[in-house]
C-alpha cells in the first residue's frame, strides 16, 4: 500500500427508494473505486435494509439497484460491514440479506464473501479505524 | 488545516447549507483552508441562479458565490445529482438541448471524482445534511 | 485517535443522536447542531442516557443553534458545554476524524 492511500468508510444509514441517498451513495462507491483508496462501506440501523434480497421495484416505477452491490467485488469494494444489532432488532438474519461475493486473487481467485456482519461495539471499532467518513 | 466540505441539502428547506456556510466562514477566519466545497444530493440546488428570496431572508446562493470570488473557494455540483434535479450550466443545458441554464457565478459542474478527490487531498471531510 | 461526531436532527424525532452514542468511544466528542441541540436540555427522556455518556465523551451543543432555538443555559443538562462556530472548527481540527450523523 503507498503511504498516500486513506482509509474511505461510506456509512449508509437509511432505506432504499423512500429517499435517495443509498442510490446516490452507491453511485459515489462507484466513481470512488477508481482512486485506488482502501474503501469499506458500513450498514447500520435502517441501511441495513438496502442489502435485502428479492426487491421488485416495477410497480412503484423506480430502478432497482440491488444488483449493483452484487457488483461491487468487480471495483475491489470488498468489506460490507453489516450491524448485526441493526437486523435483530429489525428482525433480519444474514438469511435475508443479498449473497455478495469478491474473487480473491491472491487466493486462487476464490470466492469469498464480501458481507462481514460485525457487533456493534466492532463497528464502532471500524469507524474509528477510517481516515475519510462520508454520511449519506 | 485543510477542510473539505460536503453539502446535501437544498438551500432553505434544511439548515444545511447554512451550518456548512458559518462553518466555513468560521475556518477560514482562523486561518485555515477551504479548497473546495462539494453540492451533493438536494445540495446542488444551493447553486441555482433564479433564487429570489424574501428581501429580509439571507440569500443562500449569494452568500456562496461571495465566498467563492472572496476566498477562492471551488464550489462544486455534482453532475450526476444536478442533471436529475435540473442544474444546468450553459455547456451542460446546450448538450442536452435545453432551452435554459441556471448554474449561478462561482458554481461549476463536476463529476463525483472531485468529491473523492477532496477526501483525499483535505485533512477533515465534513458533510453538512439531514 | 479521536473523532469528531455531528449531530443534526432533534432525538426525539430521530434516531441519529441514540445511535452515535452507542458508537462514539471513550475520548471522543459530539456535538449537537441545528436541532440535535434540543437533545442538550435537561429534564428530558434522554436526560439519563445522556448524563452517563457525558463520562465518556464529552458532549458539546453549538450555541447559536441553541440561541435560535429559545434554549437558555440554564435548561442544559449539567456535563454538557457550549461552544460556537471558531469553536466547532477548532474541535473538527484537534480531532483525528469527522462523523457525522444525519
Amino acid at each position: 500500500m503507498e503511504d498516500d492511500v486513506k482509509k474511505f468508510l461510506y456509512v449508509n444509514r437509511k432505506a432504499p427508494y423512500g429517499t435517495i441517498y443509498a442510490l446516490e451513495s452507491l453511485e459515489v462507491v462507484l466513481i470512488g473505486a477508481a482512486f485506488d483508496q482502501d474503501v469499506s462501506l458500513a450498514f447500520l440501523d435502517d441501511g441495513v435494509f438496502q442489502l435485502t434480497k428479492s426487491q421488485d421495484t416495477k410497480e412503484i416505477g423506480v430502478k432497482n439497484f440491488s444488483p449493483t452491490f452484487r457488483a461491487l467485488g468487480d471495483y475491489e469494494v470488498t468489506k460490507l460491514y453489516v450491524e448485526k444489532e441493526s437486523l435483530d432488532e429489525r428482525g433480519l438474519t444474514l438469511d435475508d440479506l443479498q449473497e455478495i461475493m469478491w474473487e480473491d486473487e491472491d487466493d486462487d481467485y476464490e470466492e469469498k464473501p464480501s458481507i462481514r456482519i460485525v457487533s456493534r461495539a466492532e463497528m464502532a471499532d471500524v469507524m474509528a479505524d477510517q481516515d475519510v467518513i462520508l454520511s449519506f | 488545516m485543510k477542510f473539505g466540505i460536503v453539502v446535501s441539502e437544498g438551500p432553505y428547506t434544511h439548515q444545511a447549507s447554512d451550518s456548512a456556510y458559518h462553518f466555513v466562514k468560521a475556518a477560514l477566519e482562523a486561518g485555515h483552508e477551504v479548497p473546495r466545497v462539494f453540492f451533493y444530493h438536494d445540495g446542488v440546488n444551493v447553486a441555482t441562479s433564479l433564487s429570489v428570496p424574501p428581501q429580509d431572508e439571507r440569500n443562500i446562493q449569494q452568500q456562496w458565490s461571495a465566498i467563492a470570488k472572496d476566498h477562492g473557494v471551488d464550489l462544486v455540483v455534482c453532475i450526476a445529482a444536478a442533471q436529475r434535479r435540473g442544474m444546468l450550466d450553459e455547456n451542460e443545458a446546450k448538450r442536452q438541448g435545453k432551452d435554459a441554464h441556471n448554474i449561478a457565478e462561482g458554481f461549476r459542474i463536476s463529476g463525483l471524482g472531485q468529491l473523492i478527490e477532496m477526501g483525499i487531498e483535505t485533512d477533515r471531510l465534513m458533510t453538512f445534511g439531514d | 485517535m479521536a473523532t469528531l461526531h455531528t449531530v443534526n436532527k432533534s432525538p426525539f424525532a430521530n434516531q441519529s443522536l441514540l445511535s452515535c452514542l452507542a458508537h462514539a468511544k471513550d475520548g471522543d466528542t459530539v456535538l449537537m447542531i441545528e436541532d440535535g441541540v434540543y437533545g442538550a436540555a435537561s429534564g428530558t427522556g434522554l436526560a439519563d442516557a445522556m448524563v452517563a455518556m457525558a463520562s465518556r465523551v464529552a458532549l458539546v451543543a453549538l450555541q447559536p443553534d441553541l440561541n435560535a432555538r429559545g434554549i437558555a443555559a440554564a435548561r442544559l443538562l449539567d456535563g454538557i458545554k457550549t461552544t460556537d462556530y471558531a469553536g466547532f472548527v477548532e474541535l473538527a481540527a484537534s480531532h483525528d476524524r469527522t462523523q457525522a450523523w444525519l
